[in-house]
């Protein structure tokens, strides 16, 4: 195990290639759900915990059913069924143990089967640490920690643009520009800043 | 007269990412050039089509219950046709895609279009919207595309289109310029949209004065 290296992945998901303004991942609720920092922030917290799930699970589900049967090929269904699955159970489970829980993060749920973030670590996962010759407990270790920071990163955008919009709603914005437009400018903006990540070399 | 509707609708009234913000990621990530925007417009044209034929075939067998999950089966399946038959015989294309090939599985808009159209249409009206949303999707697509390519590479389907002399601008063809172009571009239909009512409404109130 290298730390070192461990580092640089949970850096580089967080900040070098953000989910979402660097990769384009998940925009759909980036767009949807950043109105108000109460819900960008009950979003953001139902993504980190299904990315993170989901990485730990499409690592199995990859390992011990696709690389046997020899059907990797298929792992963009396999993936998407799971997905659903897990987000589906993760419903149940979290509705039977905890109601307060739920009712904040309840309706975002449904949400995240669609959202391409989710779908996007899976595959990332994949191409970036099963497929190479990392030993198996490292690349299970890179897999889950990789989800985890990918999750982070994605709710670190969502609260900043939250909290952006918030003060835009008292600032004149032309007419036509109202709503998606004016995020997509805002959202151009924070990818500048977070371009300056790009030069960090860590690990 | 009605076909035509269903095939049109997509491109200007009922464009899927201009009008109704869907299939944004795609929109954004593999916009980089022209040819990409078409590799992809074409790929999630494909996956349109063949799942709203599949959907409004199945339409009266499929329990309402469980729906979503068969609808993304479909979907999923058209995916990995794509996906192998462009790393067979696109493989440039397939690799400036990457994992966004993969990714059409999520696309809201091919689901979007499953659950509001196709389960609930004939498999003629399906087809027809399926290409026409496509097309409507590919458009978008090529439009900033094409953008983002004369902008920050100076260059249109890899050809120079400006002098020696043209500095291009580089931060178009980064992640940030994709934003950027996609806010104008919403914010520009926005306007036109108001002026065409506005058009309307005027020429209404001119006949019913006479």
């Amino acid at each position: 195990m290298d730390y070192g290296q461990l580092f640089a992945v949970v850096i580089g998901a967080i900040f070098i290639s953000n989910f979402v303004l660097m990769r384009f991942l998940g925009l759909c609720p980036f767009v949807g759900v950043s109105k108000d920092s109460d819900s960008a922030l009950g979003m953001g917290m139902a993504v980190i915990f299904v990315m993170t799930m989901a990485s730990l699970v499409t690592w199995f589900v990859y390992n011990y059913v696709l690389v046997p049967l020899e059907i990797t090929y298929l792992r963009t269904i396999a993936f998407i069924l799971v997905i659903a699955t897990l987000v589906q159970f993760v419903e149940m489970v979290i509705e039977k143990t905890s109601p307060a829980l739920h009712k904040s993060l309840g309706i975002y749920l449904p949400l995240i089967t669609t959202n391409c973030a989710v779908l996007g670590v899976a595959v990332v996962n994949v191409n970036e640490f099963m497929v190479t010759e990392l030993p198996r407990n490292a690349s299970f270790i890179f897999t889950v920690v990789h989800g985890l920071a990918a999750g982070i990163g994605f709710t670190l955008a969502l609260i900043l643009m939250a909290a952006i919009r918030e003060r835009l709603d008292l600032g004149e914005v032309p007419e036509s520009m109202r709503g998606i437009p004016i995020t997509f400018i805002v959202a151009g903006l924070m990818a500048i800043a977070f371009m300056g990540f790009a030069g960090l070399k860590v690990g | 007269m009605k076909a035509m509707g269903e095939l049109v609708k997509g491109i200007y009234k009922e464009n899927p990412v201009f009008r109704l913000a869907l299939g944004l990621c795609p929109a954004l990530a593999v916009s980089t050039s022209v040819e990409n925007g078409l590799g992809m417009g074409a790929a999630a044209t494909f996956v349109l089509l063949g799942s709203n034929i599949v959907v409004s075939l199945l339409r009266k067998v499929i329990p309402s219950k469980v729906r979503i999950p068969c609808f993304i089966v479909v979907i999923a399946s058209f995916v990995t046709i794509v996906e192998l038959v462009m790393a067979a015989y696109l493989p440039e294309l397939a690799k400036s895609l990457g994992i966004f090939i993969p990714l059409i599985v999520v696309n809201c808009i091919i689901l979007g279009r499953a659950e509001a159209f196709a389960s609930k249409h004939g498999m003629g009206r399906a087809m027809l919207d399926g290409i026409g949303m496509g097309i409507g999707f590919t458009f978008a697509l090529v439009l900033i595309g094409g953008i983002r390519e004369v902008m920050g590479d100076g260059k249109l389907f890899g050809f120079m289109v400006f002098g020696p002399r043209f500095q291009p601008v580089l931060l178009m063809i980064l992640a940030p310029g994709a934003f950027i172009t996609m806010g104008l571009l919403m914010g520009y239909f926005n306007l036109l949209d108001e002026k065409l009512r506005k058009r309307a409404e005027a020429r209404k109130a001119g006949e019913g004065g006479r």
